[in-house]
């Protein structure tokens, strides 16, 4: 008994010091979709090359990258050149998120336009049902349309090889 | 007269400061004084999801902005507070809560702060009664 309780205060010190040095590693702005294992909810928009009406059913039936973006948005100008390398690989959807007509069209004209689609949602309304909490945001989208990740910031090459390479194998 | 320029014009500096600070004021018009009441309630109790530790109420996150809006409309719409709440939580997740529900996943989170309390004021009062019990044997022996 006593030996014990000579131990215990090493021991939860060493289980402390077990979640600080987890926590190190962790990023509280990152928090996990409500969405994970959901489906893209669904919206009436337009789109915003041609003006005509987008739905959910127009996407892609193959997985692709729901990208959520915005010309006020600066990382977005960041990892917009990874992104337009990615869709060599797959198609990337874009969601241009609170912005206006002309300012995503011109910063598209300048920047190059990559996106397999453009949803047009200056009010932020599929946005909020995704629960984006703010620009660039990226989901995973398999063939039928279920959400399997989101990814809050740049999308580069190590979180491309981290979060979303593995969990497109699964889907082969 | 001068140090009275001076004043006046560094409080015209000041609020106009205030005023580009605060942004545009939102003005929502309710139906009753409870709908008010309810919404005011909601943006203490809801977090935004941009901010580390800021009730959407209390923030100037654009997302917040949006958020307060979408409480608006769904309790002018006639949603209750819980629907309002699972709204959020279908989009945002837990972390909107300020209190979040009590169930499995959140067992250790309420009960875990007064389970330590517990456990610890067992030990100090074993440890008391043992050096009290050996303090008397000491005694006796003396």
């Amino acid at each position: 008994m006593n030996r014990i309780m000579v131990w215990l205060p090493l021991a939860v010190f060493a289980i402390l010091v077990g979640f600080f040095f987890k926590g190190l590693t962790l990023d509280p702005r990152e928090q996990p979709s409500a969405l994970i294992g959901q489906p893209v909810p669904e919206f009436q928009l337009t789109d915003l090359n041609t003006g005509q009406p987008l739905s959910r059913e127009q996407l892609p039936q193959q997985p692709f990258l729901l990208n959520v973006w915005a010309s006020w948005c600066i990382t977005c100008q960041v990892e917009h050149p990874y992104l337009t390398q990615l869709s060599q690989q797959m198609p990337v959807v874009g969601l241009n998120y609170k912005d206006t007509e002309t300012a995503a069209k011109n910063w598209l004209q300048k920047l190059g336009d990559p996106y397999a689609v453009q949803i047009f949602d200056p009010t932020g309304r599929l946005g909020l049902d995704l629960g984006v909490a703010g620009a660039p945001e990226t989901f995973l989208v398999d063939g039928s349309g279920v959400i399997h990740a989101r990814i809050q910031g740049e999308v580069n090459q190590r979180v491309f090889e981290r979060q979303i390479q593995p969990l497109l194998e699964t889907f082969q | 007269m001068i140090k009275s320029m001076l004043t006046a014009g560094l409080m015209a500096w000041l609020m106009s400061v205030a005023m580009v600070t605060h942004g545009a004021i939102e003005t929502y018009q309710f139906d009753s004084p409870e709908q008010e009441e309810r919404f005011r309630q909601l943006g203490f109790e809801l977090r935004c999801p941009k901010c580390q530790n800021q009730a959407i109420g209390d923030s100037d996150a654009e997302i917040s902005g949006d958020l307060r809006a979408e409480v608006y409309r769904l309790i002018i719409e006639g949603a209750t507070d819980e629907e309002i709440k699972e709204f959020m939580v279908a989009r945002y997740g837990r972390y909107v809560l300020y209190s979040p529900p009590l169930d499995r996943q959140t067992f250790i989170l309420w009960f875990g702060p007064a389970g330590l309390l517990v456990i610890g004021g067992i030990v100090v009062a074993l440890r008391i009664r043992r050096s009290k019990h050996a303090l008397e044997q000491g005694e006796s022996n003396a």
